[in-house]
């Protein structure tokens, strides 16, 4: 699948994305930067959220707005416009309504929204879940949502019994009249509620009245998750239904010159072979039958432009393109002159490889196509997108595209594709299979499939002064753009600098005088895509352990050195020194181990790690425990934020020791755990999370912890042997000998 | 035909008998919580019982089961009940969730042979089962307190 080729999807993606063009050119004037430097609009679509029912036809519910929905047997439905794909947000989405609603905490379900503007991202302007925004993005819209709610049911019940409903308050989904002491529940008031109007002015509560936001509420998801009864996109099953593998170019861009599937078709259960314009499509009555027959088709692929494409030469390639600076995306003081006229200067250059999402269930989606109808069942995290592709793809007006978002089995933002590709192939092999039908992808589909976080290079120079100090710093960045031809480019890249490059970096927190990033964005056939914590996955790396050189080569401690430079950035200041004093920092350690610390400022949320690791002689690195500090803002639910620091780790020592996207040929060389491997339960450390008490208002947890984590572990390794990492993922092969030389 | 014991039922399948297990259980027999993963026995998300041990149904063709007794995470318990279940629910196990099957499953039969799995037990035991979202550590805490709840209910 080519670029290009998704990239003529995009073009159906603006108007859905957006209400009206005008309004929109008004939103932008008051942009808000969230996530992963992206602006857009910023707007509560308040208004939009009163006007939508989502009460079934004809039943007695009481839903006051989009997102809730009370029943006359008290159950209380919150309808989730942000995806679950294991970050939390159906329990802490649900635990910000009920706050101000105050229903019965165990009454509480929860049901993925359908697409409609009234879910739309209050700061995207589409719906969609990333960027580590719900809940900074929805703190607001869904306690109003509640509280709307709560007024409401206070009012019914006040005109029931004739009293001022200043005179009633509400306990665990029951309205009391405090003088006499009438109760009327939550689901005995549904009819009665009918009759009212939305009240205009909707007041919250001071945060010292909370009585469920900041408490560590167990999951709502996580009984359905140890039964087997959660349903993911790859669980769905509907009538009629076949099943479908698609066999794809091995180079990207390449396209179908012909194919042979005489022997697939013999296959039992094979019930069709059809070329779609990804490939070709095997339609059989299960999985099993189809990956059977896609292994028997003879296909004579035209591989395109890409053929040659090697990261073996883009290492090369990156780095000569880093000897010269690029566009500037930061500029302070006089660099050249400050390098120049320093009492000492360090370069280094630092490489990270393309990676895949790799989430646990791999992509998949279910269609039913009918000659009015589209209806699709995946788990999704950009349904605005995915639909109004579809429906390009079906020949239908988006409005009779509908989407049942799932349970997502890991999404990471792989399942955020700007250009929907698995969505739209779905529909175009429904197209051909003239039944519903459900597409699903192997895991060497997934990790062949393209849509990696981009391989990036960084070239650094630093100067510092007589006493150590860094006085100049300049950063050379070379790397595909992410945003650049997507939807988001006009908000994303300005100038010729795709935020999602230089984040991290361009928005250095160190006092340095004398700074400059600048950037390089070749253009590769090779399909990109944001990867949890997006660009901050590489500067994070790369920042944080060139830094370490900085702090080494002047004779400064990295914590000391991080204190003085972070002097003014109190929050940062705070999550660094906590997690120095609680890793015990400057304290003895273990024979062989060394500790290495790391900050980083990402999605709105300070974090800070330090880890202890070492090396044994054959090189195999040892991570024995990692202490995280963050301060997000105010925490909903503590135990998920903590959750999200512990998986973020994770994730990222897997891409700090494990895995890399390689092509030769322009094929991908990766195809299973076999040769993409995880970090698994033997190697994982001991993870100790600090979150910093706050008032101020809630920020990203789902991303920010992914990107300290390499450079911490590289700077405990250069502390355990003295051997300086500058290249990801960590080889055991370039610490053999120095573990051996040391010992 | 092949017939198994599926959950303590008896069910006949006229599949290929080389058809992976897993989606047999899957696509054939419409059972779900049993996962796909990779398809070559490398992440433990498609984890069941055979005769009471722990094997990879993505692996292991329709045939070896023959006659035998097969359990998926919806045969653990009916009601929540069983420790591991009470345990990853205490704990706050799971994330995305989709691998947990995998885990929990891997960790009954640990727990079937070992009462009082130490960390080395659980390395040893659960490095066949990934976990995308990095859950381990939660794992790890909550097999150490299903231990302690399966000793709590032999005690009392």
């Amino acid at each position: 699948m080519s670029r290009a080729d998704n990239l003529s999807e995009l073009k159906h993606l603006p108007p859905a994305a957006s209400t009206n063009k005008i309004a929109r050119r008004e939103f932008l004037k008051t942009t808000a930067t969230i996530g992963s430097g992206l602006c857009i609009a910023a707007y509560v679509p308040e208004l939009a959220a009163r006007s939508v029912s989502n009460a079934p036809a004809g039943a007695t519910v009481f839903a006051p707005n989009a997102f809730i929905r009370i029943a006359a047997d008290e159950s209380v439905t919150v309808i989730a416009n942000h995806s679950e794909m294991g970050q939390g947000v159906y329990t802490s989405l649900p635990m910000l309504l009920n706050e101000e609603l105050e229903a019965d905490w165990s009454k509480i379900k929860v049901e993925a929204a359908p697409v409609d503007p009234a879910y739309n991202h209050t700061v995207y302007g589409i719906q969609m879940t990333g960027g580590s925004t719900t809940t900074p993005s929805e703190w607001e819209r869904f306690r109003k949502m509640g509280a709307m709610g709560r007024l409401m049911l206070i009012e019914a019940a006040a005109q029931k019994w004739g009293v001022p409903a200043t005179e009633c308050r509400v306990e665990k989904g029951v309205v009391i009249h405090t003088a006499t002491g009438k109760k009327a529940t939550y689901g005995s008031l549904v009819a009665a509620t009918s009759q009212l109007t939305p009240p205009a002015n909707i007041p919250l509560k001071d945060p010292k009245q909370f009585t469920l936001i900041g408490k560590s509420v167990r999951r709502l998801d996580t009984p359905s998750k140890t039964n087997g009864t959660a349903q993911f996109g790859l669980d769905v099953r509907i009538p009629g239904m076949l099943f479908a593998l698609v066999a794809r170019p091995p180079v990207f861009g390449g396209k179908v010159v012909s194919f042979d599937a005489a022997e697939t078709l013999r296959i039992k259960g094979v019930r069709a072979v059809e070329q779609i314009p990804s490939g070709v499509a095997v339609i059989a009555t299960a999985f099993w039958p189809a990956k059977l027959g896609r292994e028997k088709l003879k296909i004579t692929w035209d591989d395109g432009a890409n053929a040659n494409l090697s990261t073996t030469q883009m290492l090369a390639d990156f780095s000569k393109q880093s000897a010269s600076p690029g566009t500037i995306a930061k500029k302070t003081g006089d660099p050249a002159s400050a390098l120049a006229g320093a009492a000492k200067t360090i370069t280094a250059e630092y490489d990270v490889p393309y990676l895949a999402h790799c989430m646990m269930e791999p992509l998949n989606c279910v269609v039913d196509l009918r000659a009015d109808s589209c209806e699709l069942w995946t788990g999704t995290q950009f349904e605005t997108g995915d639909r109004a592709s579809a429906a390009r793809v079906a020949g239908l007006p988006p409005e009779k595209v509908k989407i049942n978002t799932t349970l997502l089995g890991g999404g990471f933002g792989r399942r955020a594709n700007v250009a929907s590709d698995f969505v739209v192939e779905a529909v175009h092999v429904a197209k051909v299979a003239k039944v519903p039908v459900k597409v699903i992808w192997t895991r060497e589909d997934d990790l062949t499939g393209g849509w990696y976080r981009p391989m990036w290079h960084d070239r650094f120079a630093a100067g510092l002064d007589a006493s150590g100090n860094p006085i100049a710093w300049t950063h050379t960045i070379v790397g595909q753009s992410i945003l650049t031809g997507t939807p988001f480019e006009p908000y994303g890249v300005k100038d010729g600098i795709d935020s999602a490059s230089v984040e991290g970096a361009a928005d250095l927190l160190y006092g340095i005088p004398n700074l400059q990033v600048d950037l390089h964005s070749p253009k590769i056939g090779v399909p990109v895509q944001w990867w949890r914590s997006v660009g901050h996955s590489h500067t994070g790396f790369s920042v944080e352990g060139f830094f370490d050189e900085v702090a080494h080569a002047g004779g400064k401690d990295p914590y000391e050195l991080r204190r003085t430079l972070l002097a003014s950035q109190l929050r940062m200041l705070a999550v660094l020194n906590l997690v120095a004093e609680k890793a015990g920092w400057g304290k003895p350690l273990a024979p062989g181990r060394g500790r290495g610390i790391a900050t980083h400022f990402s999605f709105d949320t300070y974090v800070a790690q330090v880890i202890e690791a070492s090396v044994e002689q054959d090189g195999t690195v040892r991570v024995h425990r990692v202490v995280c500090a963050v301060d997000c803002g105010r925490t909903i639910n503590p135990d998920i934020v903590k959750a999200q620091m512990e998986g973020g780790i994770i994730f990222g020592l897997t891409a700090a020791l494990k895995t890399e996207i390689t092509l030769e040929n322009g094929r991908v060389q990766q195809h299973n755990f076999y040769d993409y491997p995880m970090l698994r339960m033997f190697e994982s450390p001991v993870i100790e999370v600090y979150i910093v008490p706050s008032e101020q208002n809630p920020t990203g947890v789902g991303e920010p912890s992914v990107p300290p984590v390499a450079p911490a572990l590289a700077n405990a390794i250069f502390a355990a042997t003295g051997k300086r990492i500058r290249r990801l993922p960590i080889r055991t092969a370039d610490l053999a000998t120095a573990s051996e030389a040391k010992t | 035909m092949t017939s198994f014991y599926l959950n303590g039922k008896s069910v006949t399948v006229d599949d290929d008998p080389s058809t992976p297990l897993l989606w047999v259980i899957r696509d054939t027999l419409g059972l779900t919580g049993t996962k796909f993963g990779c398809g070559m026995a490398l992440c433990g998300a498609c984890t069941v019982h055979l005769d009471g041990n722990a094997i990879r149904s993505c692996v292991a063709p329709l045939s070896r089961v023959a006659g035998k007794y097969v359990t998926t995470i919806e045969g653990l318990s009916n009601d929540l009940t069983h420790p591991l279940q009470r345990a990853w629910i205490e704990v706050d196990v799971p994330q995305c969730g989709y691998c947990q099957s995998g885990q929990i499953m891997s960790a009954a039969v640990l727990l079937e042979q070992n009462a009082k799995p130490t960390d080395k037990d659980i390395d040893e035991a659960m490095s066949g089962n990934i976990c995308r979202c990095g859950t381990y550590s939660r794992i790890r805490r909550a097999i150490h307190r299903a231990a302690e709840l399966s000793a709590e209910k032999r005690s009392s």
